[in-house]
C-alpha cells in the first residue's frame, strides 16, 4: 500500500483541478473540431454520471449496517417527492440517529 | 444597463443557488476533515477544483486510500457534464474575449450553467459583468463554507457517533436520482448497482468504482437508443 504523504496529495488535489478546468473547457474546444457523436457514443457519455455515482452508493448500502440501509431506503423514498437533496439527508441522517440512539441503545 | 448594475444584477441571481449549496460547501469541509485532509487542502479543493459533487467523491476516495489516476479519474466522470455544459453555453457566451471565456467556464457549475442558459432564453444579453456577478457569489461563499466546516469538522472525534457517515452515500443517491429522466435510466442504474456490490464483494475496494461504472456505460451503448433524445433534436 502507497502512503499518501501530504505533497503526493496536494499533487492529486491540482491534478483533479487541471483535469476539472478540462472537462469545462472541453465542450467549448470539441465544439469547435467535431460536429457530429454518433449515437451510442453519446448514449454511452450521457450514462457516466449516473454509472460513477451509483457506485459510490451501491456499496455503501451493501455494507452498511441495518440502520444505513434503512436510512437509505428512507432518503430513496424522500427523493421520490422532493427534488433537492436536503430533505432526503435530513429524513436519512434523522433514521440514523434515531436507530442509533434509540434503538441499539 | 451600466456594468455595474450588471454585477448586481448577476449577483441577485446567483444568490439562491449560492445559500442553496451553501450547506454542501460546510458537509464537503467537515468531512474531508473527519477523513483526514488538512484544512490547507480541504481548502485548496474549493479554490482550485471548485464542483462540489466531485469534491465529495474525491475525499470519499481518499478515505479509501485509491490510486491516484482513479481518484482523477472518478472526479472527471462526475465532472463529465461540464464537457456538455460548455458545448452549450459557447453560443451564449460567444462575444466574451477568449480571457473572459476561460474565466467564465472555470466558474461555470450546475446553477451558473442553468441561471445563465435562463436569462439567455429570456433574450436578455448575457454580459461578463452579470456572469462575473453570478459566478462570484458562488465561488466566494462556497469557500468561506467550505473553511468554516472544516473549521467545526477538526472538533469532531466519532464521526459516526454524529451520523455523518451517512451523509455522503445519501447525498450521491440524491444526485443519481437527479439523472431519473435520462434515457434508459432504471436498467443503467441497475447494472452499475449491481456490478459494484459484485466486484466489491469479489474484488475489493477501490475496483468496485470502475468496474461498476463501467458496467453501467457498456449497457448505455448496448441499449437501443432512446427516442425521446431525437424527437428533441
Amino acid at each position: 500500500m502507497s502512503d499518501f504523504t501530504n505533497d503526493h496529495m496536494l499533487l492529486v488535489i491540482l491534478g483533479a483541478a487541471v483535469a476539472t478546468y478540462m472537462t469545462r473547457i472541453a465542450g467549448y474546444v470539441l465544439l469547435s473540431v467535431v460536429s457530429d457523436i454518433p449515437p451510442r457514443a453519446e448514449a454511452a457519455l450521457n450514462a457516466i454520471p449516473a454509472a460513477v455515482l451509483t457506485t459510490l452508493v451501491a456499496p455503501a448500502f451493501y455494507a452498511g449496517g441495518w440502520e444505513s440501509k434503512l436510512a437509505i431506503a428512507a432518503a430513496l423514498l424522500t427523493g421520490l417527492r422532493f427534488k433537492s437533496p436536503l430533505p432526503m439527508i435530513a429524513v436519512g441522517w434523522s433514521v440514523v440517529m434515531v436507530c442509533r440512539y434509540f434503538i441499539i441503545g | 444597463m451600466p456594468e455595474s448594475s450588471e454585477f448586481s444584477s448577476g449577483v441577485r441571481s446567483g444568490i439562491v443557488p449560492a445559500l442553496s449549496a451553501a450547506p454542501f460547501g460546510m458537509l464537503f469541509g467537515a468531512v474531508s476533515v473527519t477523513q483526514g485532509q488538512s484544512v490547507f487542502e480541504t481548502a485548496m479543493m474549493s479554490l482550485t477544483i471548485f464542483a462540489g459533487a466531485s469534491q465529495l467523491v474525491g475525499v470519499e476516495l481518499f478515505g479509501q486510500r485509491v490510486a491516484p489516476w482513479l481518484i482523477i479519474a472518478s472526479v472527471v466522470a462526475v465532472n463529465f457534464r461540464h464537457v456538455l455544459y460548455s458545448a452549450a453555453l459557447t453560443p451564449v457566451i460567444a462575444h466574451f474575449s477568449l480571457p473572459k471565456k476561460l474565466v467564465a467556464f472555470f466558474l461555470m457549475t450546475d446553477p451558473q450553467f442553468a441561471e445563465a442558459l435562463k436569462r439567455h432564453e429570456e433574450e436578455e444579453r448575457v454580459t461578463f459583468s452579470w456572469y462575473l456577478g453570478a459566478g462570484l457569489v458562488l465561488y466566494v461563499l462556497w469557500n468561506i463554507m467550505t473553511l468554516l466546516g472544516a473549521t467545526l469538522g477538526g472538533f469532531i472525534k466519532n464521526p459516526e457517533a454524529l451520523g455523518l457517515d451517512i451523509l455522503l452515500p445519501i447525498y450521491f443517491l440524491s444526485l443519481v436520482m437527479g439523472f431519473r429522466k435520462r434515457p434508459n435510466y432504471l436498467p443503467i442504474v441497475a447494472a452499475s448497482a449491481l456490478g459494484s456490490i459484485l466486484a466489491y464483494a469479489t474484488v475489493g475496494s477501490p475496483w468496485h468504482v470502475s468496474i461498476g461504472a463501467l458496467a453501467g456505460i457498456l449497457l448505455a451503448a448496448l441499449l437501443p437508443p432512446a427516442k425521446g433524445k431525437e424527437a428533441a433534436q
